[in-house]
């Protein structure tokens, strides 16, 4: 919150801005004091709201030639990609973007991770993530059923009668979900209004999101609380402004790279195949993006279960705020929570390859002791590390390591650390 | 609460709160129930199918209500091996006879009772069915028999409307 009173400069800006403070608004977006030693893992939110308006700006346009019947859907999409000027690019950017939206998605958690920006006073700005997230996953899920090719019905089949397995009323909600007896035209027709629905909800709490970070403030890499404005601070126009521009536009490479030159490589041959409920793909799989969430699915043998345990490694990190009981927010300062952060993100990334394999012999012995460490790290260990761990001193603030002597020798060592 | 006597004035803010309940709810209903099955998707009941020209050892598959339906004729040998399994050993104990009121006829819904993708004829341990998605086998009555999938394949209400004819639903 900037601390002075803004006052607009001309006559106009005042008489409006007293109605309606947006001119206020635009000056505590553009004067936010923000940490001077934030790193390019900082820079994934503004790419996560890029990500967000190119699939809202391409699906709207999408949505301008895609007919949702199941009669139709296939060839609307064929249509949109042959004989609609552009549609190809803007149907490639849109696939593409909802790969590009989690793989900044991830990396955007996996920074909040490593510097605890989780834990107080930071629990909203997280809690309000986890449902973005949930919510992306539900839209992702929902877009790629739309095209009705094989892969898009029988994910559709698969995921929806993951609610089966609830007890007494299982069957119930399924029959339900399909406006059916299998997936057919109604439940076409009802994915893709919540398809068009759900990235304004996403809107809607990306909004509450940056308003709730903008209460404490943001993290940073020494993870200690700092005078805001400060020495150790920046306005965030233009620094940040300047800097999430540059890594948006190295972003936009690696994107321009998928939609151009492999378009296709994210996604599945087989859906390019109309839908046919008579035959199963051989090997169906989800978008890569769900693959370890897949793994742990499959890791256990029985129907309901498996089920329980894939949405409890979602919610889990709800509850990760009060499972970690250290008080020193970032990894830096932590030497054995560094080492079982990384083993995490092994775990998990070896979660996704075994989510891509056929779930039998040594692949499913792997998946399971994976899904065991999965929430032993965030059921035992951290719960267990705040208690046992030594930390290395924290410094006062953020220009101290780099101006004034540190208060102790780790501290000189770990200096490139904090100077990146 | 406190402990004030309530007054007419709290019974008039409860019976408000609650006539607004059922008013939201009553309303609520309609657009949560436009989602189940519509009467035209109901209306797709039954399907009748000529299996005279099934050889035995051979399955057909039928689209009914949108699901597929297989129909194999078995052999003699199937049927046996079907018929000599002991009740233990099966994960939901249901006998041949009950599945196949006519032995030949194996009348079931194709569709794998763990998440219901299809599963592939003449495959697995138990020379019945294996489903590709997760790896459950299905024995020739098809009946689960290892892997994911809690139940056996269910059999749907059929009938013979006469020698070459089956109805399903
Ligand atoms: C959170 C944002 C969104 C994500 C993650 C997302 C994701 C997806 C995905 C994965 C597909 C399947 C692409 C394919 O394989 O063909 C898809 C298709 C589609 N989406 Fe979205 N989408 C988003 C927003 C929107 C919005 C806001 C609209 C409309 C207003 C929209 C309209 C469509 C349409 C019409 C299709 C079918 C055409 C096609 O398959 O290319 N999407 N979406
Ligand atoms: S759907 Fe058949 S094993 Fe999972």
């Amino acid at each position: 919150m900037s601390d002075h009173e803004y006052v607009p400069s001309s006559k106009f800006g005042k008489w409006f801005n007293d109605r309606l403070p947006l001119l206020t608004l635009a000056s505590h977006l553009t004067d936010y004091p923000t940490p001077k030693n934030l790193n390019y893992w900082w820079t994934f939110g503004g790419i996560l709201t890029f990500c967000l308006i190119t699939q809202i700006v391409t699906g709207l346009t999408l949505a301008m030639h895609y007919i949702a019947h199941a009669d139709m859907a296939f060839e609307s999409v064929e249509h949109i990609m042959r004989d609609v000027n552009y549609g190809w690019l803007i149907r490639y950017i849109h696939a593409n973007g909802a790969s590009m939206f989690f793989l900044a998605v991830y990396i955007h958690i996996f920074r909040s991770l490593f510097y605890g920006s989780y834990k107080s006073p930071r629990e909203i700005i997280w809690i309000i993530g986890i449902i973005i997230y949930l919510l992306m996953m539900a839209a992702a899920f929902m877009g790629y059923v739309l095209p009705w090719g094989q892969m898009s019905f029988w994910g559709a089949t698969v995921i929806t009668n993951l609610f089966s397995a609830i007890p007494l009323v299982g069957e119930g909600i399924v029959t339900w979900l399909w406006g059916g007896y299998s997936v057919d035209n109604p439940t076409l027709t009802r994915f893709f209004t919540l398809h068009y629905l759900i990235p304004f909800l996403i809107l809607g709490l990306v909004v509450l999101h940056i308003w709730a970070l903008h209460v404490p403030g943001n993290n940073n890499p020494v993870g200690i609380d700092i005078k805001k404005p400060s020495k150790d601070t920046v306005p965030f126009h233009p620094y940040i402004v300047i800097k999430d521009g540059f890594a948006l536009l190295m972003f936009m490479i690696v994107f321009a790279f998928f939609v151009f030159y492999s378009p296709n490589i994210l996604g599945h041959a087989d859906n390019y195949i109309e839908a046919n409920p008579m035959v199963t793909p051989a090997h169906i799989v989800p978008e890569w993006y769900l693959l370890p969430f897949y793994a742990i699915l499959r890791s256990v043998p029985d129907k309901l279960l498996g089920v329980v345990a894939m949405l409890s490694a979602i919610l889990i990190l709800a509850a990760l705020p009060w499972l970690d009981t250290s008080k020193i927010r970032s990894a830096v300062f932590r030497p054995l929570y560094k080492q079982f952060y990384w083993i995490l993100v092994a775990d998990v990334l070896i979660l996704g390859y075994i989510g891509a394999m056929p779930a039998e012999g040594l692949y499913l012995l792997i998946a399971r002791v994976a899904t065991a460490y999965y929430f032993l790290h965030f059921l035992v260990i951290l719960p267990v590390l705040g208690f046992k761990e030594k930390t290395i001193p924290v410094p006062l603030s953020i220009t101290e390591p780099i101006l004034g002597g540190s208060p102790n020798l780790a501290m000189a060592k770990n200096k490139e650390s904090l100077n990146k | 609460m406190s402990d004030k006597k309530p007054e007419r004035r709290d019974f008039l803010f409860t019976a408000s709160y609650a006539v607004g309940v059922v008013g939201v709810a009553a309303v609520v209903w309609p657009l949560v129930d436009q989602m189940n099955p519509d009467a035209s998707v109901k209306a797709l009941a039954s399907t009748e199918v000529d299996v005279s020209s099934v050889q035995p050892g051979n399955t057909i598959t039928v689209l009914w209500r949108g699901k597929p339906v297989f129909i194999r004729r078995r052999t003699q040998d199937e049927i046996s091996e079907a018929r000599s399994v002991k009740m233990e050993d099966l994960k939901h104990p249901e006998k041949d006879e009950d599945r196949a009121k006519d032995p030949q006829w194996l009348v079931m819904l194709g569709v794998c009772t763990h998440l219901g993708c299809v599963p592939l004829n003449d495959k697995g341990d138990y020379d019945g069915w294996f489903c590709p998605c997760h790896g459950s086998h299905y024995d020739t009555s098809g009946r689960i028999r290892k892997g994911p999938a809690p139940l056996n394949m269910e059999v749907p209400k059929y009938e013979f409307v006469n020698a070459n004819t089956i109805k399903i639903g």
